[in-house]
Parts: C-alpha cells; sequence; structure tokens
C-alpha cells in the first residue's frame, strides 16, 4: 500500500501531472514531505496541496476492522482462534491456548538450557496432523549454529507419539516436513529469509523457528549503529513477515553478561534518588538477554528459560495475556516437559531476570538421560 | 506580516516580490483587475491572492475585542472550558489522581517504557473505559486502536472488558440495592463492536491513516479516544535522514493535536523506551528523539520500582509531578495491591 503510485490514484489531472514533472511517483514519497514543502515544490497553492494529500492518504490508509469482528475471524477461520499448543499444559493455559500466531515468540535463556530442545518439540507438534494438536503442514527451520538433531528429533517423535512414528512411512512424511536451512552468513540468511516471504503461503507454512537470532548478527563484524540499523531492518522484516501470514514465529535468543553500559533508570530517577530500590544482583552469573531493547519490544511474547538451584524454570517474562508465571520444567528422552502446571507468580522485574545457578550439574545429569 | 508567510504558491509569492508588494499594507489599497494587470495573471487568480491576504490581515489586527479577533478565545473562557474537561478513567484511582481524573480530552498525551510494563494493556484499558456510559462517569464513546506492532490480542481486551462490566453491575448493586436494575445491558462483544481497529505495516500507513482520521472521525462522531501503539514502531528504522524524521513527526503530532481539539477528543500515544547516554552514562529515555519530546502535551513514564509498576507525570502544563503505583492484573490496570487506600467508588 506504501509503494502505491500516483498515477494510480485517482487525482486531477493538474495536481497529478504536477506530482509526475516532479519526480513524484509513489505515494511514500508525496506523504514524506510537509504541506508547505509540496507547495514549494510543487508550486501550487495550499488548499490543492491538502486535497491531493487527503485523497492519497484516503487511498493509502488500511481499512478498518471491530475488535468484534477481528475476534470472529480469527477463531472462524484459526486453528484455536489463532493459538498453537505447546503441549506443556500450564504454559498453554497462561497464553490463553499456546504461541499466538501473526507475531514473534522469544525464547531466551544460557546454552545448553534446553531452547533448542523445546524448538524441537515445536517443530514436531506443528508437522502433526490436527488431531494430535499439530497444524498440519511445514515448518521451516533455520538452524545458524548447527544445533539441530534429525535423531534426536525422530526420538522425541517416537517417544511422545509413538502411534505415528513406529510406521517408517508415517514418520518419513512427517520429518519430511520439516524443512533445514543452515545460513552461514548475515547475507545468506536475508536472502533465504526474502525467499521464504514469497513462498510461504502456497507451500503449506504452518511455522517459522530461527534458532538463533543472536548468533546471527554476533557473527557480523559491523559494530554499534550500523549494527543496530541491520538488525532493524530484520526486526521489521520477520514481524511483517509473521503479520501476513499469520503463522507462529519462533526465535531464540542468547544471553549476555550484564555490564556497566547497561541502563537500567530514567533520568528523573537518577535525579530524585528516592525509594528506588536495587534489584540486588547478586547471584554468581547476572545475565541479562542479547539483542538489546529494540529487540525486546519487537517481541510479542518472551519465554525466559534459567537454572535456579539446580532446577529448570520456563518463564512468561512478557506477554500480552499472561501474568508473570515461572513453571519448573526438565528435558526427558521425549522432549520437554513441565513439572508442574501450576506456576509460580513472580513480582516485579524478577521475571526479566535470567539465572544460571547450578546448571553445570544438570547439564551432565541430563546429558545420562539423553542417551 | 510579510508576503512570505502568506500560503500562497511560491510562483506567485515570486510574482508579487518582483513587483514589489513586500508587505499587506501594500496590498490593501489595490483593486484585483490593477493586480492581474502587474503581475500579469488572470484576474481570477488575482482576486484569490487579495482574499488571502484580506483574510491574514484580518486576525493580524490585535483588538481588544476578542470577536473581532479570528480564532482566538479569552482565558476566562478557556478556564470554562477546562473545567468542563471530560476524563477517561485507568482504572486505577491513584493513577486517575495524578492525572487530575484520567486521560485529558482535547490534549495528546504520551505513554512510554520498557518493554513488558504494561503500555499495550494501559492502552485497551483506556480504549474501553472511554466506553462507560454517562450513568457511570464515563463518556460512552467508542475507540479508535491503530496498532503499529501487532501487540493488541483481541481475548485480552475482551477479558478487560468483561472485567469492566462487572465493575459497573458491582457499582450499580451497591448503589442502587436494587436488584433488578443490576443488569447491564452491556455484553463484552459491545464494547468489542466499538474498538475501530487500524493495523499499520509501514511509516507511510502510519501517515495516511493519521491524514484520514480527520474524515474518519466525522464520519464517526462519537469516538472519542485515539489510541496509537506504538507510535515509534515504524519510525526507528528505515530512515537515514533524521531531519526528514523529525519533519514527519512533527507534522503527525500537530496533526494529532488539532484532531483532538477539533473533535474534543483524548489522543493516546504509545512510546517505546531506548537508552541515551547523557552526563557521561547510560540512562533511559523515551525514544524517537529530543524534538519529539516537545511535540506532545503530556508525557507519562511507566517504569519499575522495586517490584512495582510506576508512572511518572514527566511533562504536562497543568499536573505537577508526581507518580503513582499501578498494577497489571487479570481484570486489567488496577491500584497497586501493596496501596492502602480503598478502590474510590465513583
Amino acid at each position: 500500500m506504501a509503494n502505491k503510485l500516483i498515477s494510480e490514484i485517482p487525482l486531477p489531472k493538474s495536481i497529478a501531472n504536477v506530482f509526475a514533472a516532479r519526480n513524484i511517483s509513489t505515494a511514500k514519497e508525496a506523504l514524506s514531505l510537509t504541506e508547505f514543502e509540496l507547495m514549494e515544490l510543487l508550486d501550487v497553492g495550499l488548499t490543492e496541496v491538502r486535497s491531493a494529500l487527503s485523497q492519497i492518504s484516503e487511498i493509502v490508509a488500511p481499512p478498518y476492522q471491530t475488535a468484534l469482528s477481528l475476534m470472529e475471524q480469527r477463531f472462524q477461520k484459526e486453528h484455536l482462534g489463532g493459538h498453537f499448543p505447546t503441549g506443556l499444559k500450564g504454559l498453554d493455559a497462561a497464553l490463553c491456548g499456546g504461541i499466538p500466531f501473526g507475531v514473534l515468540t522469544e525464547l531466551v535463556g544460557p546454552a545448553g538450557i534446553g531452547k533448542t530442545q523445546l524448538c524441537l518439540k515445536l517443530s514436531l507438534l506443528a508437522s502433526l496432523p490436527t488431531n494430535y494438536g499439530g497444524l498440519d503442514g511445514r515448518v521451516i527451520y533455520i538452524d545458524v549454529e548447527s544445533k539441530f538433531s534429525s535423531r534426536r528429533l525422530l526420538e522425541i517423535g517416537l517417544r511422545s507419539f509413538p502411534e505415528i512414528f513406529q510406521m517408517k512411512a508415517m514418520a518419513q512424511e512427517m520429518a519430511g516436513r520439516i524443512l533445514v536451512l543452515r545460513p552461514t552468513s548475515l547475507s545468506e540468511f536475508t536472502q533465504s529469509l526474502e525467499q521464504i516471504k514469497v513462498s510461504l503461503l502456497q507451500n503449506q507454512v504452518k511455522m517459522l523457528v530461527i534458532d538463533s537470532m543472536a548468533a546471527l548478527v554476533s557473527g557480523e563484524h559491523e559494530q554499534g549503529i550500523r549494527r543496530q540499523q541491520t538488525l532493524s531492518w530484520h526486526i521489521s522484516f520477520i514481524k511483517s513477515l509473521a503479520e501476513f501470514s499469520r503463522i507462529p514465529v519462533v526465535v531464540t535468543n542468547q544471553v549476555r553478561s550484564h555490564n556497566h553500559d547497561d541502563a537500567s533508570r530514567y533520568s528523573f530517577q537518577v535525579q530524585s534518588r528516592d525509594v528506588t530500590m536495587e534489584i540486588p544482583m547478586r547471584y554468581d552469573s547476572h545475565l541479562i538477554a542479547a539483542l538489546g531493547i529494540h529487540w525486546a519490544h519487537a517481541v510479542t511474547t518472551r519465554l525466559v528459560l534459567e537454572a535456579k538451584s539446580g532446577q529448570r524454570f520456563i518463564k512468561v517474562a512478557k506477554s500480552p495475556i499472561s501474568p508473570p508465571l515461572a513453571f519448573p520444567f526438565h528435558i526427558t528422552s521425549s522432549g520437554i516437559s513441565l513439572l508442574s502446571d501450576y506456576g509460580m507468580e513472580l513480582m516485579g522485574p524478577e521475571i526479566n531476570a535470567i539465572h544460571c545457578q547450578g546448571h553445570n550439574e544438570i547439564i551432565n545429569f541430563g546429558m545420562e538421560g539423553l542417551q | 506580516m510579510e508576503i512570505w508567510r502568506l500560503p500562497i504558491s511560491a510562483s506567485q509569492r515570486g510574482k508579487l516580490i518582483s513587483a514589489g508588494y513586500t508587505s499587506l499594507s501594500s496590498l490593501s489599497s489595490i483593486s484585483s483587475s490593477d493586480l492581474a494587470r502587474e503581475l500579469k495573471v488572470s484576474e481570477t487568480e488575482a482576486m484569490d491572492i487579495l482574499k488571502v491576504a484580506l483574510h491574514s490581515r484580518g486576525a493580524e489586527t490585535s483588538n481588544a475585542s476578542c470577536s473581532i479577533v479570528d480564532g482566538a478565545q479569552s482565558a476566562w473562557d478557556m478556564l470554562h472550558d477546562e473545567e468542563s474537561l471530560m476524563h477517561i478513567t485507568t482504572s486505577s484511582a491513584d493513577l486517575d489522581n495524578i492525572l487530575g481524573g484520567g486521560i485529558h480530552c482535547k490534549e495528546v498525551t504520551e505513554i512510554g517504557g520498557v518493554p513488558g510494563i504494561g503500555k499495550t494493556q494501559l492502552g485497551i484499558q483506556i480504549a474501553i473505559n472511554v466506553q462507560i456510559p454517562h450513568d457511570f462517569g464515563g463518556l460512552g464513546g467508542k475507540a479508535i486502536y491503530i496498532d503499529t506492532e501487532g501487540s493488541f490480542m483481541v481475548e485480552r481486551a475482551f477479558q478487560i472488558a468483561e472485567a469492566c462490566i462487572e465493575d459497573m453491575s458491582e457499582y450499580n448493586r451497591f448503589l442502587r440495592k436494587d436488584f433488578q436494575e443490576c443488569k447491564i445491558n452491556m455484553k463484552p462483544e459491545d464494547i468489542l463492536e466499538n474498538i475501530f481497529y487500524f493495523r499499520i505495516c509501514s511509516y507511510t500507513e502510519q501517515i495516511a491513516l493519521i491524514n484520514y482520521l480527520d474524515k474518519f472521525i466525522s464520519e464517526h462522531k462519537d469516538v472519542k479516544v485515539v489510541v496509537v501503539d506504538s507510535v515509534t514502531f515504524h519510525f526507528r528504522q528505515d530512515f537515514d535522514d533524521m531531519a526528514l524524521r523529525t519533519r514527519v513527526l512533527t507534522g503527525m503530532a500537530l496533526k494529532l493535536m488539532n484532531l483532538a481539539k477539533k473533535f474534543s477528543l483524548a489522543v493516546v500515544l504509545l512510546n517505546q523506551a531506548t537508552i541515551k547516554h547523557t552526563e557521561g552514562s547510560f540512562q533511559l529515555a523515551l525514544a524517537l528523539g529530543d524534538s519529539w519530546s516537545h511535540t506532545c502535551t503530556n508525557r507519562i513514564v511507566l517504569y519499575w520500582n522495586g517490584n512495582e509498576r510506576y508512572a511518572y507525570i514527566d511533562k504536562s502544563p497543568s499536573l505537577r509531578s508526581a507518580s503513582a503505583a499501578y498494577s497489571v492484573t487479570v481484570r486489567g490496570i488496577r491500584n497497586s495491591s501493596s496501596s492502602c487506600k480503598r478502590i474510590k467508588m465513583m
């Protein structure tokens, strides 16, 4: 809509010619200028500029929908009103059905905590037919760090849904629906994304997994502002991809240690110096999510996976519908499962903190179970 | 006022100046046919120029009597207007208190904060509370929700609408004690039907929509609030020319202010937080830069203070700087649970 050509908009001939003469061919160019700038450029009066702008705006502006018709449309056309159940009952209940369609859901946590395991489980689930709780479609899995293990995927399938996966033909069909891409650079990733956008709907792709976003960006040499700008483009693109195709998009993110550059207060807080209590971040590893605050705004749902006192938790740190709940989980041969469907409600910004205590013990223990 | 500032096209201005007309007074005594001859333009065009000049001149002459000055209003009359100003409650009495009753109509309010602090929650709450009927102290209006990020979750809006109706029934029962009257005829679906939802995918669409809102609201006169969630997203990328971005944002803010005044509605803009390097350290600040921070009338910052969510009035022409705690519950925005005040009945 933004790239609508001026020539396609029914404007009075005189003004349309002037736009063309001054090389303003798209609505985007016309709307990026103020009224006075347009008057100067086109050499026409204010009323004509205003009327032309209002006609262009009316055509370019998107149509409206009442919230009620939005809800009805979602419940009629989409699986469970636009949610993809993860199979983790407590989490699904908190998220009002599951991972939402059309927006980004982020999994963030320290290395080895189980992000890829959860991604594998979700990919498998998405490929299953709807009567097994799946989306009955293809999954595109962008595997940046070469962590995708088809052997592990099939093991999860066999343990969780033996009736399907014991038959070789069925296993082949399901596994065949998961397409793995391994981009070696950010530009390759960008190209793949553009390709994906074009073929998404025709090829029945029902989910996109990017594991991990942080690894893609950290591999590049650009620093500071340039890196932020590149990331901005990707954020915008992936969000629009999710939006127009209405599929769940799961992205994993890494953690990094908190350094003194990270801001946590506004200027008025620094000045007043009143009741602000510092959250005591005296744990052995004070970690925060990588990719910055712009990324944190762009994701709609953030699930934090962490280890505290030797126990793993999956926390809903940011969600439009769920309260801040933490569920204990463990990794088994059939994927990830919750140890309790009743989440603990956490207060305050604690929900965003990422802990890594007693983690080493768990990894070694977990590995034995996976063998 | 000089010829420079007249809203006429550049070539007309150029012709006036080269013919020697540099000030408005020089145009006051000439007829349109003479002007047409001097400027070598058609007579209708000359008449238009004179009309514009006369109109601008009329506004210039300052006069004690306000009825002569176009568009001016005396401070005494404005006081009456300010007192009858409508507010939209946020459902948290503490927050309403520091806001002087709630979100003001006829003004643009910017609300910003870090991810997960509750901006969208507050936006949805306001879009629902504007619909509270007059009998319950509300505006009984409709809402426009402009979603630029896809954060609007319709199930959450339904949840908050349900809770709002329950609160109204509760209030009814408390006040009227007449069980027949208890039933409010509103259903959550009715509330959702009164929210006009627009989904914006680029900054061009954002500008186009805000231009179009004038016509839309003229056709839907009961709209009393416009929520933009968030105003930042499409302007944080895709702009190499920062000066252009500032001009576009300022133009947008002015249009929104005009909408607010013309239709007596409230405009709520949700903004994101970013990290700014000031005074030798990194601090949080609202996005879109320093020039943007001047354009909105009111500015509220949502932040974490210990384990509580707080709102701080960063900028307001009439309210003093104050903070209040609030919380996001399953029923929507409410007072913080640690506050010992009881919720005020309306």
